[in-house]
């Protein structure tokens, strides 16, 4: 990228669409994300285990919260990054976000996977069951399929430009029917899960201050652990495309 | 665009593939219902409209591939790419899958709804939730179907995309046969199954051309 063509999108977010400033500037956040990261979700998971009482219907089982909310959360967060870095590869081709779109998936699967187990570890002494159709388990069951079904479209093209194509068609047609799957599972079974502890619109919550400051910092440090594993690897995702691209250099 | 649709339905008809192996896979699966769940009357009727949705939805699932994958591979899709719009085609198309599929599953439901012990005001309500859920099926599996076109061996990672999609219409039709089996009134279900086939009927013939420019580009 040139010198002249770099200077008149400097004010703009979309600069760091050049994949080198994305690498600069990444590799400067990349180590305050992680530090920030570790030391949150450490804080938080080690004040909320060891340093807040037992709740006194849900016994020490209430500590799993700390875990359960966070990624389920940031589960839900990493498809929403997918289908917006979706949306801007498809309008503006940028194959820095394409490649965070990539980046984000197994991430986003790995806590959806949390969020499920977490779920029926503490529903089997809560519930009496590991598992209910529930309309909220169900529409996270969903989900885990169609990060799945994202993924190996991914690893099925060989093609990068196709396959991001492709994948984010199917995120954004995933998004419009993720949106109807939730209402149809509240449509076909009454939930079992109880209401949200924090419900971000209202700005009320359902839970006190001392289960709720640690559960708190644990949800930052959940979100600047997502963030660090999604930059660490769409970096190596940009790395792996540099490679390619020597290599076909080199072939020819 | 008729000629496509008539050349689409004769193929379908007369290569022997789609259309008699969807309906009979239909077949396969509520005859061996019985044999996996046991003979009981009672049993079998509270299953049996559940089951007939699964089985009419993974029918209209195995067929799927078969809508882009023949043309992809003789070049005659992008032949057809250079005369049709191709939201023109894939709404051909799908709509060619949902005449050999969709409408003759519903067809067929109520008379194997016998075999399972439907009971007899449930066949109506059956009928009428298939005719109206399978375009949503048609639709979206056509959309799936464009995405992995190029793909060798797409149809496992086909069912894999398109399962997710599945899940509001099989929901919902389902309803419509539970309820209208048990007596219950079933217009709300109903309603929505016709919402969910209207959206996948105007929004997958777009989303599906986009899939299908990538993949011909």
């Amino acid at each position: 990228m040139d010198e002249t063509e770099t200077s008149s999108e400097r004010k703009s977010l979309w600069q760091y669409a050049n994949p080198r400033k994305f690498m600069d500037l990444t590799a400067t956040m990349l180590p305050w994300v992680w530090a920030l990261a570790v030391g949150l979700t450490a804080l938080g998971l080690v004040w909320g285990f060891f340093f807040t009482g037992d709740d006194f219907r849900m016994g020490s089982t209430v500590k799993i919260i700390y875990i359960h909310v966070p990624s389920a959360l940031m589960a839900i967060n990493g498809y929403i990054l997918m289908f917006l870095a979706s949306l801007v590869w498809l309008i503006r081709r940028h194959h820095v976000s394409a490649l965070v779109a990539r980046a984000a998936a197994p991430v986003g699967l790995v806590m959806t996977l949390i969020g499920l187990a977490t779920g029926a570890i503490w529903g089997q002494p809560m519930w009496g069951t590991w598992w209910a159709w529930d309309p909220r388990l169900t529409a996270f069951l969903i989900l885990c399929l169609f990060y799945l079904g994202y993924i190996a479209l991914w690893s099925a093209l060989s093609d990068p430009d196709l396959a991001a194509d492709l994948t984010s068609i199917l995120a954004i047609v995933g998004s419009v029917f993720a949106f109807l799957s939730r209402y149809a599972t509240q449509f076909w079974n009454q939930g079992l899960h109880q209401g949200t502890s924090v419900p971000v619109a209202t700005g009320g919550r359902s839970i006190d201050d001392v289960f709720f400051i640690p559960l708190a910092i644990s949800m930052v440090g959940f979100f600047f652990l997502f963030l660090a594993l999604v930059l660490t690897r769409a970096r190596t995702e940009v790395r792996a495309r540099r490679l390619s691209v020597l290599r076909a250099r080199q072939a020819a | 665009m008729i000629a496509l649709l008539l050349r689409d339905l004769r193929l379908a008809i007369r290569s022997g593939g789609g259309f008699g192996l969807g309906l009979a896979f239909f077949l396969v699966v509520i005859v061996l219902t019985p044999f996996a769940v046991g003979p009981a009357p009672a049993g079998l009727a509270a299953i049996a409209p559940g089951v007939l949705w699964l089985g009419a939805l993974l029918a209209a699932l195995l067929t799927l591939d078969r809508i882009f994958a023949l043309d992809w591979e003789d070049g005659s899709l992008e032949q057809l790419a250079l005369v049709v719009p191709l939201e023109g085609l894939l709404f051909v198309k799908a709509l060619a899958h949902w005449l050999t599929t969709g409408a003759m599953l519903a067809l067929l439901a109520p008379v194997l709804g016998i075999l399972l012990y439907l009971p007899q005001g449930g066949a109506l309500p059956l009928f009428l939730g298939l005719i109206i859920g399978t375009p949503a099926l048609s639709f979206i599996g056509a959309f799936g179907a464009a995405l992995v076109v190029g793909i060798k061996r797409g149809g496992l990672l086909l069912s894999l995309l398109v399962l997710p999609l599945y899940v509001p219409t099989l929901i919902m039709g389902a309803e419509v046969a539970r309820r209208g089996a048990q007596g219950m009134p079933y217009d709300v279900p109903l309603a929505l199954s016709a919402a969910l086939s209207l959206f996948a009927l105007a929004i997958m013939p777009f989303a599906g051309a986009a899939a299908l420019r990538a993949s011909l580009r």
